[in-house]
């Protein structure tokens, strides 16, 4: 591997890794505020335990999200000088403004809620994590701004003089249609992310211990790993013709489409190999293709072969097909895998209905489903980002001309095992947090610092 | 507009190694004066609804240098590949055995997360302080404002200078200054008699060396650190924590102002040719760019200041480390 391979599989590790708990902050914060108010508002004590027993979770999830999240903001200029001069312009102010707008806002706030339960008053307490809540929502939108203008840029103009890229628009950057289609795919991929990790938890306390909380838990996290799955298809579907829009090379890749087709066919699974030969095994759903497209069955969808000529007569000589294998796995095992959590979710939410017990295999399995989320989110990036390839802002930048100069593989590779040996820890180190937390019953004896109460007022 | 934006740059960095100084020092610390696991739960508990707020003022820094000095933050962090790569390490390892101890289960997770926190706070610190002396010096740039070199030489090298020796030296004792006052400020019993203590001394200390470099070097910066020790000594031997803390962290404040600005209006020196360095207007954004941040930065940073400071208010009683008889 050269060092420009090596920086962007050391790039992907370390955000794949933030993208791990990233979408658990998201839907644990969102699920924790909508306990607290339920319990405000229905005065039901078992709302209260369960809104402690997610914020530790959220708090232990938060913790991890926030030291990987530090590290993404300083790889742009450790790894990618030249893209981080090149769009400082546009990148930066998005960057700074995220922190500055959400991040100041999720971290005070967070710590407010965590160690205010009895310092603050009850509405306003409420209030912290309500804001929580809204920061991480808004963190997220603000960032796949950013990533929507490396797929679509927009609101920029190139500067003549310097060569760069000139922000004109923040509003517009904003609204890009990339990102108007992106963000909501993201959020409902998060609610499947969090919600399978509730139903999870509860499944298995349910079978431990059978707390009646847990059921409530369990029942949850199944209402809302069906609800992230629906709403991920609704919109996914939409994404998806927005980047027929603007990348039409993705998605002919995602499909392997090396002939332009009318009335293009989707095939569920493919052996052979996806590198323009005929398969020898394989399902297809006729016309899908066109329909998730362009949204007609009988719309014509342009083949790889077809667009390598044009871009080749716009940009210049060179490859401009991505890794079509990668793009057309990927991009299946996004909804394969996305949808059988949703599926599970489902069949468990139907066969527990009205207090019944669903069969004992399932219960066994269940406390493996978070991982099918987390897969499908990275698979979804994993083709996003691969299949932007040749790319690193479409049409106007390569990633060959994004990495910092003078850069050694020696280093990249330093970084790599670097990150991996210590994010392999902190992954084990999480994950044993988690079901040691997991394991806490739900109404915990009365808290045992009664005795703060009794120091002597503060002097300063 | 780009020197205001450079004042807000230098803010921002000035906010994060005085809030997050006293984080680290409490990490430095948290062994030495914490006997045992109650004592040092103390500790940690006296910057946990704390630090992550001020963690964030690292990501704004870094955000608000992208942003106003794109050319600035890409050499930077380029040339200095592996040191921030360690530092980003460190810094993960330290965040999460603060956020993790207090929720473990038993007293051998906790003495793993102090031994961690320690470790790692005090690897941070040498190494921030390192990175600003290599600030103070300036970097390889060539004439593309790139550092020039590659591998081990070019994002090493600079670590293993005299300025970065010297930085993480009186890093570390920065750090210890201000988290033992910190510590003095925010505790009760056993922790706060020996926080207390720890700064009579540590400023003590502070007072002779500084004030015998100052005088050998005749730099009137080292002195005005010795004298400001020598208040420190004084005021804390008085009890007055408030005022100790606040001179502690006026010394922070200044140390780092001083960092940033020592070039003038060059944000990083070449030591190459001085024709090379980058320039406050040379590695600025474009006005548009600037604009929007200020239009951001006037309407948000206050708020930001407003909420932080509600947040040290709610927590503003002291943490106790007696052991309380249930
Ligand atoms: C649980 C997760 C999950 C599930 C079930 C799905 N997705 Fe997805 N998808 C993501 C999680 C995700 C993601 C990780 O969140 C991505 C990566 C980038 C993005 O914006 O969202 C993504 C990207 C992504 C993209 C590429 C966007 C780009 O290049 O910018 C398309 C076209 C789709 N999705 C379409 C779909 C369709 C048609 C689905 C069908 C049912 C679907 N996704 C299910
Ligand atoms: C939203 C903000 C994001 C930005 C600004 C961003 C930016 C980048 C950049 C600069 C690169 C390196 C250049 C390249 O290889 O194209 C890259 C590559 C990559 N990113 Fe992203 N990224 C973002 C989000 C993510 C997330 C959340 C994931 C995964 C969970 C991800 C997965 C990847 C992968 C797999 C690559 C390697 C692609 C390749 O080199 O073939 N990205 N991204
Ligand atoms: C590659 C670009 C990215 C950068 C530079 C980045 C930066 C950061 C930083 C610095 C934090 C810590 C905030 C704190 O200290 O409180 C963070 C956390 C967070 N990031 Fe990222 N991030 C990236 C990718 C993403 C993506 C793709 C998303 C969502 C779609 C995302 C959403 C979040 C959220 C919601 C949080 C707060 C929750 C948590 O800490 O777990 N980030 N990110």
């Amino acid at each position: 591997m050269d060092v420009l391979d090596l920086t962007r599989l050391q790039f992907a590790v370390v955000t794949i890794y933030h993208y791990f708990f990233v979408p658990l902050s998201i839907s644990l914060a969102a699920t924790a505020a909508g306990l607290q108010l339920t319990w405000l508002r229905t005065g039901d004590d078992k709302y209260r335990d369960l809104t402690k027993f997610v914020g530790k979770l959220l708090i232990v999830t938060f913790a991890v999200g926030v030291v990987t999240g530090l590290v993404q903001e300083f790889q742009f200029g450790m790894g990618w000088s030249s893209f981080a001069r090149f769009y400082g312009d546009v990148f930066g102010p998005t960057l700074a403004i995220e922190g500055m707008l959400a991040f100041f806002l999720e971290a005070t706030f967070l710590a407010l809620w965590y160690f205010g339960w009895d310092r603050l008053p009850r509405k306003v307490h409420a209030a912290t994590i309500v804001v929580v809540a809204l920061g991480t929502v808004m963190s997220a939108f603000i960032i796949l701004a950013a990533n929507s203008f490396m797929q679509n840029p927009v609101a920029y103009t190139l500067d003549p003089v310097t060569g760069r890229a000139r922000l004109d628009d923040f509003g517009a950057l904003l609204l890009n249609k990339v990102n108007l289609a992106a963000f909501p795919h993201t959020l409902a991929g998060a609610l499947m992310a969090g919600g399978s990790l509730l139903l999870a938890i509860g499944v298995w306390r349910l079978r431990a211990a059978g707390e009646a909380g847990f059921r409530t838990l369990a029942r949850l996290g199944a209402w809302l790993t069906v609800a992230g799955g629906a709403l991920t298809a609704l919109t996914g579907d939409h994404l998806g013709k927005v980047i027929t829009e603007v990348q039409p090379m993705k998605m002919a890749a995602a499909e392997a489409l090396y002939a332009t087709t009318t009335g293009a066919p989707f095939s569920v699974f493919a052996l052979g190999s996806p590198d323009g030969g005929e398969p020898f095994l394989s399902v297809e759903i006729p016309k899908l293709l066109s329909i998730l497209a362009a949204g007609s069955p009988g719309a014509t969808v342009q083949g790889l072969d077809d667009l390598q000529a044009q871009y080749a007569a716009q940009y210049g000589p060179g490859s401009y097909i991505p890794m079509v294998p990668v793009a057309f796995w990927t991009f299946r095992l996004m909804i394969g895998i996305g949808m059988l959590a949703a599926a599970v979710a489902a069949y468990y939410l139907w066969s527990t209905r009205k207090g019944r017990r669903t069969h004992p295999l399932v219960l066994r399995f269940l406390p493996l489903i978070p991982i099918l989320p987390a897969a499908a989110n990275t698979f979804g990036w994993i083709f996003t980002e691969t299949a932007r390839q040749p790319w690193l802002a479409f049409g106007i930048s390569r990633v060959a001309d994004g990495i910092s100069p003078g850069l050694t593989r020696g280093e990249v590779l330093a970084s790599l095992i670097g990150f991996a040996v210590v994010y392999g820890i902190l992954a084990v180190v999480w994950l044993r947090l988690v079901r040691h937390l997991s394991r806490q019953p739900l109404a915990p004896a009365p808290a045992a610092e009664p005795a703060a109460e009794k120091i002597p007022a503060p002097v300063y | 507009m780009v020197t205001v934006w450079f004042s807000l740059v230098v803010l921002c960095w000035v906010l994060f190694f005085v809030l997050e100084g006293f984080d680290f020092g409490v990490g430095v610390l948290g062994p030495v004066l914490g006997r045992d696991d109650h004592e040092r739960g103390a500790i940690v508990r006296t910057v946990g609804p704390f630090w992550d707020g001020n963690e964030v003022w690292l990501v704004a820094a870094i955000g608000v240098t992208f942003a106003a000095f794109p050319d600035w933050y890409a050499a930077l962090l380029s040339g200095l590949y592996l040191p921030m790569t360690v530092l980003l390490l460190l810094l993960a390892v330290r965040g999460v055995a603060l956020e993790f101890r207090g929720k473990g289960d038993g007293e051998r997770w906790r003495r793993r997360c102090d031994t961690a926190l320690a470790a790692s706070s005090t690897a941070i610190v040498l190494l921030w302080g390192a990175v600003l002396g290599v600030l103070t010096h300036g970097l390889a740039l060539g004439a593309d404002g790139q550092v020039t070199g590659s591998g081990l030489n070019r994002s090493l090298g600079p670590l293993l200078s005299w300025p970065a020796l010297a930085g993480a030296g009186l890093a570390l004792y920065a750090a210890l200054l201000i988290g033992a006052a910190f510590l003095a400020l925010r505790t009760t019993g056993p922790v706060h008699a020996r926080a207390r203590r720890w700064s009579v001394r540590v400023a003590a200390v502070g007072t002779v060396s500084l004030g015998g470099a100052g005088f050998a070097t005749g730099s009137r910066l080292v002195l005005a650190a010795a004298v400001l020790c020598m208040g420190i000594t004084l005021v804390a031997r008085h009890g007055r924590e408030l005022v100790a803390f606040g001179g502690t962290a006026l010394g922070v404040a200044a140390a780092v102002v001083a960092v940033f600005t020592a070039h003038g209006d060059v944000v990083l020196r070449s030591t190459l040719d001085p024709a090379w360095s980058l320039t406050m207007t040379g590695a600025a954004a474009t006005d548009s760019a600037l604009r929007l941040l200020s239009v951001v930065g006037v309407v948000v940073l206050p708020g930001v200041l407003v909420y932080q400071a509600f947040s040290y208010w709610v927590f503003r009683r002291r943490v106790a480390s007696e052991r309380v008889p249930s």
